[in-house]
């Protein structure tokens, strides 16, 4: 069901871990819908996005997704890092099954949720960047409408 | 050992060689409509009367109440809404279980849309039904009582004969999912008090697509296929003769074997139950310890969820289930699990093996090895593993 690139980073997940003392950290999702990931970044002075880790309780889907969200964060600055949409995680996964769409909402979620931590504690706004929404299935629903 | 070990014999079984065998007739040489006239068909219909007997002596039945279907879900079907639809006049209350099998919960579902009532029983912890609550749930307008003799997820076996009894005093008709039961634990219609039973093949080695219904001669359900006059015109479709067959061939075969089988899947499925309470940290049994079918484990494990350990199960080559959401398709994890009282985060962490009586220790030993390193990775992985450990570190 899932494609091969999806078991690469379900079996060999990029970037997995802590950071510690990380510029910013946000976790999405809830236990009852059965996945939460979280995200840690480390951003220098320049914004530019030096280190990501994540960790993630969920099913093969949500696993690939945070592993591959974090790849295509990483290197990249802040404002680079607000284009990662959900879309650009599952094509570079070479696509999901319809069901596990939500996986990449959630990880494009992280994403934007470890990035508004980072603003929040440098006192800045980021140009574009909503306050995230912690239920995953309110953005399910928010993409259904 | 094997190349694949297959743990999930509650979702089916391997069709064994020997049933295979005396189907094979049927599929070629014997291949006549057990309906039609001549000596030739009568090879078939002479060889489905065999396997009606068979199976009715298996449960104490007559041969003239075993009625066969195209499965388990065409069975619990026919029995709900055929005693509903019949006796009607009478009632139109339904008593059953939450922990029940999806083809009685949603048949149940169906009848609520129709104008009956349904009453859904809770289990305990441990999966069992309280007979008090079922006691206190009987109404005059009570027509059926439905409750499954083992739980397809969960493996706990409910008090089957106290139930055929509360049914029976109140004049109410019992019947009893029996799909993950039947074959493997004594069954008796007249000991138990069962009105309705329904079964399945593929759950005891036979083929699929093939199951009976077991109906009382005094109980009148409307018929739900209708057609041809087959089944003494109460079940319309052409004989599935090789079907009937190969279930007959591995009732008894079931039967004949039941004891020895039972007391070795039971020493394997204990031994598999100690290791790993034993060896994997915040794991859970899920189920009854003791009234609990001979071959199943399942267990909740905490900060993990069910989709990924399938996964990785399944590349070191053994094959397992989960009541995980992600593999029902649904946000929600097993209405079973929740019944139970298991909170959302552990449901879908859960695990199913189901043994059969080939499965070895040695195999056991393997998958408690993996299991081991699965539960260690995904937790590795786990932020809320990651949270327990930091509230553990500052208490």
């Amino acid at each position: 069901m899932y494609s091969e690139k999806v078991m690469d980073h379900f079996n060999n997940p990029r970037n997995m871990g802590e950071i510690e003392e990380p510029a910013g950290v946000g976790t999405v999702g809830n236990a009852k819908c059965g996945d939460i990931m979280r995200m840690y970044l480390d951003i220098d002075d320049k914004g530019v996005i030096q280190d990501v880790k994540f960790k993630t309780f969920g099913c093969g889907a949500a696993i690939a997704t945070s592993s591959m969200a974090t790849e295509l964060v990483k290197g990249k600055t802040v404002q680079e890092a607000l284009l990662v949409t959900n879309k650009a995680v599952m094509e570079a996964l070479d696509g999901l099954p319809p069901v596990k769409v939500h996986c990449s909402l959630l990880a494009e979620e992280a994403i934007h949720a470890a990035l508004w931590d980072y603003a929040k504690k440098q006192g800045i706004q980021i140009e574009g960047l909503k306050e995230p929404v912690e239920d995953i299935e309110e953005i399910v629903a928010e993409e259904e409408a | 050992m094997k190349s694949m070990i297959y743990l999930d014999n509650a979702a089916t079984t391997q069709l064994y060689p020997e049933v295979l065998e005396e189907m094979k007739p049927y599929l070629t040489e014997y291949y006549g409509n057990p309906s039609s006239i001549y000596r030739f068909a009568q090879k078939s219909s002479h060889a489905v009367e065999r396997a009606r007997e068979i199976i009715a002596s298996m449960i104490g039945a007559k041969p003239s109440e075993i009625y066969f279907t195209g499965g388990g879900s065409e069975s619990d079907n026919w029995a709900i809404k055929g005693v509903a639809e019949a006796y009607q006049s009478k009632g139109k209350h339904i008593i059953t279980s939450k922990a029940e099998h999806h083809a009685v919960l949603h048949t149940c579902a169906y009848l609520e849309k129709q104008g009956y009532e349904v009453t859904y029983l809770d289990v305990d912890e441990e999966g069992m039904i309280d007979l008090e609550q079922l006691q206190q749930a009987i109404r005059p307008d009570t027509i059926l009582i439905s409750v499954m003799t083992a739980n397809n997820e969960i493996g706990t076996i409910q008090p089957i004969a106290e139930i055929g009894e509360i049914a029976r005093a109140h004049g109410i008709f019992f019947h009893t999912d029996a799909v993950q039961a039947f074959g493997h634990i004594p069954l008796h219609v007249e000991d138990m008090k069962i009105d309705l039973l329904s079964a399945s093949g593929h759950k005891i080695h036979g083929p699929k697509g093939i199951g009976f219904l077991y109906i009382r001669k005094t109980v009148k359900p409307s018929v739900l296929i209708h057609g041809g006059a087959q089944e003494r015109g109460k079940r319309a479709g052409t004989h599935n003769v090789p079907g009937i067959v190969g279930f007959a061939a591995a009732a008894k075969r079931a039967e004949d074997g039941q004891k020895a089988i039972m007391e070795q899947e039971k020493n394997l499925r204990d031994y598999l139950i100690r290791r790993i309470e034993t060896e994997i940290p915040f794991s859970l049994l899920n189920g009854h310890r003791t009234s609990r079918l001979p071959n199943n484990v399942h267990f909740c494990f905490r900060f993990i969820e069910g989709e990924s350990m399938l996964i990785l199960l399944d590349e070191a080559g053994i094959c397992a289930s989960s009541g995980s959401a992600c593999t029902s398709g649904s946000l929600d994890p097993s209405h079973v699990l929740l019944a139970i009282g298991r909170p959302h985060e552990i449901a879908h962490g859960s695990l199913r093996l189901t043994l059969s009586e080939t499965t070895t220790k040695e195999e056991l030993d393997y998958v408690v090895e993996k299991l081991k390193q699965i539960t260690e990775r995904l937790r590795s992985m786990s932020p809320l593993y990651e949270d327990y450990l930091n509230v553990a570190r500052r208490a």
